[in-house]
């Protein structure tokens, strides 16, 4: 936990410092957005004070400067996952985004009636929805891999769902609702057995471990910029090279043509050829310092610090009589998920709310996982390289008091 | 007693609690100890989606008055929900239609009140209206 100068690190995030209901701020709603650096905040301003411009269009001075800003970004987020080439990481503006598209151009290209596509229990709408809508749209099966009580995939059912008609697997690496860690790498290797390509979605990984697309061979990779210290609207799909080449573009319009004419268009390279229109360019640029402050920090570093604070506050929630966790994987990554008995996880957000404590409650967009669990949704309070065992302290103080008042 | 007096007395009784606490516990209280509605018209036809807690909302009219029985299966909204009802069951339609609910905001609950709040308390207090309103149609 040393590697980590948790004071320092708190200091570089302004909004820390506030007060909500008049109680100091305690920000455990990590996994649906995590505060933004000073660095961050800084490039926004400097951005817009100093080079705001369209990219990939001018000749002018600024435009060339906004231009090579957005591209460091690129080649910042292939260095940070390793991906072999810099146009294989397309800007898009978020995971949803980027799931669609290869729901929308992968299905298009590579999906047809009776084939099938594999998910998981544990999957968000969005990487539950856009498979859905492909799947009617031409005529093919989703299906889905089956978790134990404790929140881990089944494998061997996995194993079993892959077959000649299994077109292309998409799993989350870590769950949102569960915090649950998949074995990616296993299920990667199974898929390309049977040659069949896998889309990872890291949008609650990506900032917590280190992700080596190459190492792992996955194939596609999507995420978020919002939840790993950067703005919001703005997001990375990682593609393999030839996957993204046979894939048709997503949206038509400026910056994906290489030449239009009435009769026919001729369409980019990549990664132009998926990012048609502009882009939000001021997120973009400024994920590169999100990306370059988690450098600095060191995601193994931050890993081992956001575990160990898992741990504490694991050991000290599950003596709270009554609290049943939900998601007790053997490897689990910064969400702490439950429910208590008798209580609405709704009535502890909004009593924890008042003093001064975020927390998301609810479905977490996951509502087959809520189903399986039969509940109506959980408490899940998820964490963040800044957050400090007092937080912990705090927040276990301020359920106490919750479930003592609702009980 | 008329809408608004039954919402001056309600601005009363909150002004004892000083603390968001002590609110807290009165709302708290007020939805376990009501039984609001019963179980079989705990059903689809009478729900109300919010996002996170649900609420039921059964209407009935009486001698050309609208009365409102409600639930949620969350406590602090069941509590509000019962002031809700408190204040608009019991009148004509015409009386809930014009009725303007400004004890909400004046006893410090007014959050509960904004759209981005997934309590489906809004969304109950905008189908009185539209039950009120139908009365009014017939």
């Amino acid at each position: 936990m040393e590697k980590i100068d948790i004071q320092k690190v708190r200091a570089d995030f302004p909004l820390l410092r506030r007060e909500v209901n008049g109680k100091p701020l305690v920000y455990l709603d990590n996994g649906a957005t995590t505060q933004k650096p000073k660095v961050v905040i800084d490039a926004i301003t400097n951005y817009y004070s100093d080079m705001n411009s369209n990219v990939h269009r001018g000749v002018h001075y600024l435009s060339q400067i906004s231009t090579d800003a957005f591209e460091v970004t690129r080649r910042k987020v292939q260095e940070f996952i390793n991906a072999k080439e810099d146009f294989e990481v397309i800007i898009t503006k978020g995971t949803t985004d980027s799931i669609n598209l290869v729901a929308t151009c992968y299905g298009k290209a590579f999906i047809h009636e009776g084939e099938e596509i594999i998910i998981s229990a544990m999957e968000h709408h969005s990487n539950i929805v856009p498979w859905q809508m492909l799947c009617e749209e031409k005529g093919a099966v989703l299906r889905v891999i089956p978790m134990n009580a404790k929140g881990e995939l089944d494998m061997g059912a996995y194993a079993n769902l892959l077959s000649a008609k299994t077109k292309l697997v998409s799993v989350t690496y870590v769950s949102n609702a569960l915090g649950t860690i998949n074995p990616i790498k296993e299920i990667i290797d199974l898929a390309h057995a049977i040659n069949v390509p896998v889309l990872v979605d890291a949008a609650q990984g990506i900032q917590h471990l280190a992700i080596d697309v190459q190492k792992l061979d996955v194939d596609f990779l999507a995420f978020s910029g919002h939840k790993m210290y950067a703005p919001t609207g703005v997001g990375v799909l990682y593609g393999k090279k030839d996957l993204l080449n046979a894939m048709p573009p997503y949206q038509g319009g400026g910056d994906m043509i290489k030449e239009v004419t009435f009769e026919k268009t001729t369409y980019n390279e990549l990664p132009f050829k998926f990012e048609a229109g502009t882009p939000n360019i001021e997120a973009g640029i400024c994920l590169s310092a999100a990306i370059d402050y988690i450098n600095e920090l060191g995601i193994d570093n931050i890993k081992a610090y956001e575990d160990e604070l898992l741990a504490y506050a694991t050991n000290k929630i599950i003596e709270i009589p009554g609290v049943q966790l939900i998601g007790e994987a053997a490897q689990k990554s910064s969400v702490l998920s439950f429910v208590v008995d008798g209580v609405h996880p709704y009535d502890i957000g909004v009593i924890l709310d008042k003093l001064g404590i975020a927390v998301r409650t609810g479905h977490h967009c996951a509502q087959p996982v809520m189903d399986q669990f039969g509940i109506p949704g959980t408490v899940r309070a998820s964490l963040a390289v800044y957050n400090t065992k007092e937080d912990i302290d705090n927040f276990i103080a301020g359920l106490n008091r919750a479930v003592n008042m609702l009980v | 007693m008329t809408i608004n007096e039954i919402q001056d007395e309600l601005i009363e009784d909150f002004a004892f609690y000083g603390e968001w606490m002590e609110k807290y516990e009165y709302i708290i209280q007020l939805g376990k100890e009501v039984p609001l509605i019963d179980e079989k018209y705990k059903t689809d036809q009478f729900i109300i989606k919010g996002c996170q807690s649900k609420v039921w909302l059964y209407p009935e009219v009486i001698e050309g008055k609208l009365f409102f029985k409600a639930d949620s299966d969350a406590v602090i909204t069941k509590g509000l929900v019962s002031l809700m009802v408190k204040v608009l069951s019991g009148h004509t339609a015409k009386e809930i239609v014009d009725a303007d609910l400004y004890f909400i905001d004046q006893i410090g609950l007014k959050e509960h009140l904004s759209p981005t709040r997934a309590n489906g308390l809004l969304s109950m207090v905008k189908q009185m209206k539209l039950y009120a309103i139908a009365l009014q149609n017939r």
